[in-house]
């Protein structure tokens, strides 16, 4: 029984995990109807500047988090307005071609900078190891993950619900002559928009330096994932990729664990099954713009 | 039209011209062909023989028997296409004697005919599945065969009181073989699997196996992840306290590589695993070749750069033997038996299946100054591979 909350409990870490690497997808896929597939190259990137401030500079782990995110966003601005701007009203194919050729070029810088074998970020002595509650063992570095992204969620179903931004967002969306006939600044809350998703995959890649592994190939080894997320969760919401990132989360790890032969099958079944049932994912609208 | 003519003797004529002194310079130099990855997530392979070669060549000179030795580095990035594609060009185009390196099984095989057909020998300083020396009577090895290190381990485990094992082994052939030839060896020996997991390749996350091995609460577990997976691994391995439960890690030495082990932090510390080579390995040989490795490249050496490293003086020696003649035939005649004292201890090449022969270390994870090494503390001495001998 003991066990069962045990592989619960990483579940919702390895999910929690999944939702702060691809949420920012879920925006620019959902709400800015942008076909990103670089974006597991933010997260990379946001993994590689922890890295590099912790091990090399000597920086605190909690202090270099931030500052994933905020470099990651800050790279997010600069390719939205140089590149990412001119492809909003192009097709779909268009962007596609577009963001992968931006992973095969982030792959190959970072190959040349930082070398291609594995990074690990060194943890402060207090995240590592578990402790038990109950009989449950819990480990540190994941119950700290819980906590950072179950904090996140909250706050960015508020901000989207509840301030003038969120509405200004929704707004834009929905409907964006209108929004610019009202005033709105449609280019500039994209922009914002698309920075912060870009800083989230930044903090998730620091975050998951030491779950994932980080290294060259990150952005292309997890886009299926962050795929899998956003079409199974719906991209209209945040609701829908989080429920659809813990669902992910504890069946990949419970699979993995009663069955292992059968392990990686079980999170493309679940898939499957979901979409069959509800071809625009769990929270998808139906008949999308 | 007569000027056209004439246009065309004179470039035939150059032409010859060209090549003859071309082919003169041919007899006095031995070219060798290196494919290796460079590139991609084999790349510190590459990068370990390549520098290991280097290191040699500036140590010894680069000529031997009056020949003078020229490297050409190719780069396959460990993709098979690839390798057959470089080694064809460099034996029509470029004329080597030799081709080396292969960083993976399968790019090894794809080379494999190609030697046969040109009769060029092909030295495999990498990769390690026990059948590639039969593809072809012009393959010999100077890395190892995972069979080598695993059922060395099966053998030690049973011996040192470990009676009961949770495997978990990345699913695909290398792990597939070093879970064989291990499990045959334990289980001959009394010992019992009692949880046998493998684990995809592109595995992002090893907790659920992990849990699993914790619950089937063996005395060890036998692992075998892709070198770079190691660290990832033995970090988690410690996050869930399976150190502190008691149980312990042994495996093949790949996962415990010169070059990441370093990096993995004290998880990794007190780890068992049987390998050819450890960078602590204690010969005068060894030292110097890991003091001049450090000073050249600022890295320490693995087991791949000791690969590369027995693989150029392997070519080197035979060509002292012939005489500095490199037709395929006579070079390999020459390898075949041929003795040395490498870094990682005395090794041959077994004359009869062209692999090579050497000493199986059984090593534990210490801090040694401040590092972590692999401390030698048993030794199995020359190890034929097992893949073949039992047939």
């Amino acid at each position: 029984m003991t066990t069962l909350f045990t592989i619960l409990f990483d579940g919702v870490a390895y999910g929690m995990l999944l939702f702060v690497l691809a949420c920012g997808l879920a925006v620019t896929l959902g709400l800015m109807n942008f076909v990103n597939l670089a974006h597991g190259a933010f997260a990379m990137a946001g993994g590689y500047i922890c890295a590099v401030l912790v091990n090399n500079s000597g920086w605190p782990f909690f202090a270099a988090l931030p500052l994933a995110f905020v470099v990651s966003a800050a790279i997010g601005v600069v390719l939205e307005r140089a590149l990412y701007r001119h492809l909003y009203a192009r097709s779909h194919l268009d962007q596609v071609l577009f963001s992968i050729g931006l992973v095969f070029m982030s792959v190959a810088a970072v190959d040349y900078i930082m070398g291609s074998s594995r990074v690990f970020i060194k943890l402060p002595a207090a995240l590592e190891g578990q402790f038990d509650v109950f009989g449950v063992g819990i480990g540190r570095y994941r119950l700290m993950i819980i906590v950072i992204c179950g904090l996140l969620t909250v706050a960015l179903q508020l901000i989207l619900a509840r301030t003038r931004f969120g509405s200004r967002l929704r707004a834009a969306v929905d409907d964006p002559r209108a929004a610019i006939g009202l005033g709105i600044n449609v280019p500039q809350v994209f922009a914002i928009t698309f920075a912060f998703g870009c800083g989230l995959a930044g903090l998730g890649g620091a975050l998951s330096a030491e779950i994932l592994g980080l290294d060259p190939y990150f952005p292309l080894k997890f886009m299926i994932y962050f795929l899998i997320v956003v079409t199974v969760g719906g991209s209209s919401s945040i609701t829908g990729p989080f429920l659809a990132s813990l669902l992910l989360g504890i069946g990949d790890v419970a699979g993995k664990y009663y069955v292992p032969k059968m392990g990686p099958f079980v999170i493309y079944t679940i898939m499957i099954v979901i979409l069959i049932w509800r071809p625009n994912g769990l929270f998808g609208r139906t008949a999308a713009r | 039209m007569f000027i056209r003519r004439q246009l065309l003797l004179v470039a035939g004529a150059l032409a010859v011209a060209a090549t003859v002194p071309h082919a003169r310079a041919q007899e006095e130099t031995v070219k060798i062909g290196l494919i290796v990855p460079m590139t991609g997530g084999q790349a510190s392979t590459g990068r370990q023989i390549d520098n290991a070669i280097k290191l040699y060549m500036q140590q010894k000179g680069d000529t031997v028997a009056g020949k003078k030795i020229e490297i050409i580095l190719r780069d396959d990035a460990a993709v098979p296409d690839n390798t057959k594609r470089m080694a064809q060009e460099l034996i029509v185009n470029e004329k080597v004697n030799v081709i080396a390196g292969f960083g993976v099984t399968p790019a090894a095989l794809a080379a494999a005919p190609l030697a046969t057909q040109a009769k060029v020998p092909e030295i495999v300083m990498a990769a390690g599945t026990s059948i590639i020396t039969e593809r072809s009577p012009y393959i010999v090895r100077t890395s190892f065969t995972l069979a080598q290190s695993s059922t060395i381990i099966g053998d030690w485990a049973v011996k040192n009181g470990i009676k009961k094992v949770a495997t978990l082994t990345s699913d695909y052939a290398p792990g597939n073989d070093a879970l064989a030839s291990f499990k045959e060896h334990f289980v001959a020996g009394g010992g019992e699997i009692v949880e046998e997991v493998k684990v995809p390749l592109a595995n992002p996350d090893f907790a659920p196996f992990l849990q699993r091995m914790k619950d089937s609460k063996p005395d060890a577990m036998f692992v075998f992840v892709p070198a770079g997976q190691g660290g990832n691994f033995m970090k988690q391995y410690a996050e869930r306290g399976l150190d502190k439960s008691g149980i312990k890690v042994i495996g093949p030495g790949d996962v415990m590589d010169d070059d990441l082990l370093n990096n993995m932090g004290d998880a990794a510390l007190g780890a068992v695993t049987a390998h050819l080579y450890s960078a602590a390995h204690p010969s005068q040989i060894n030292k110097e070749f890991v003091a001049a490795y450090k000073k050249a490249f600022n890295n320490r050496p693995g087991f791949m750069a000791v690969g590369g490293y027995d693989g150029i003086h392997l070519i080197y020696e035979a060509l002292k033997k012939t005489g500095g003649d490199a037709t395929g035939d006579k070079l390999i005649a020459a390898m075949k038996g041929m003795k040395w004292e490498s870094p990682r201890g005395p090794i041959s090449i077994d004359p009869e299946t062209r692999d090579i022969v050497q000493n199986i270390y059984i090593r534990k994870v210490e801090k040694v100054d401040g590092e972590l090494y692999n401390v030698e503390f048993a030794t199995f001495e020359a190890v034929k591979d097992p893949g073949k001998t039992k047939k």
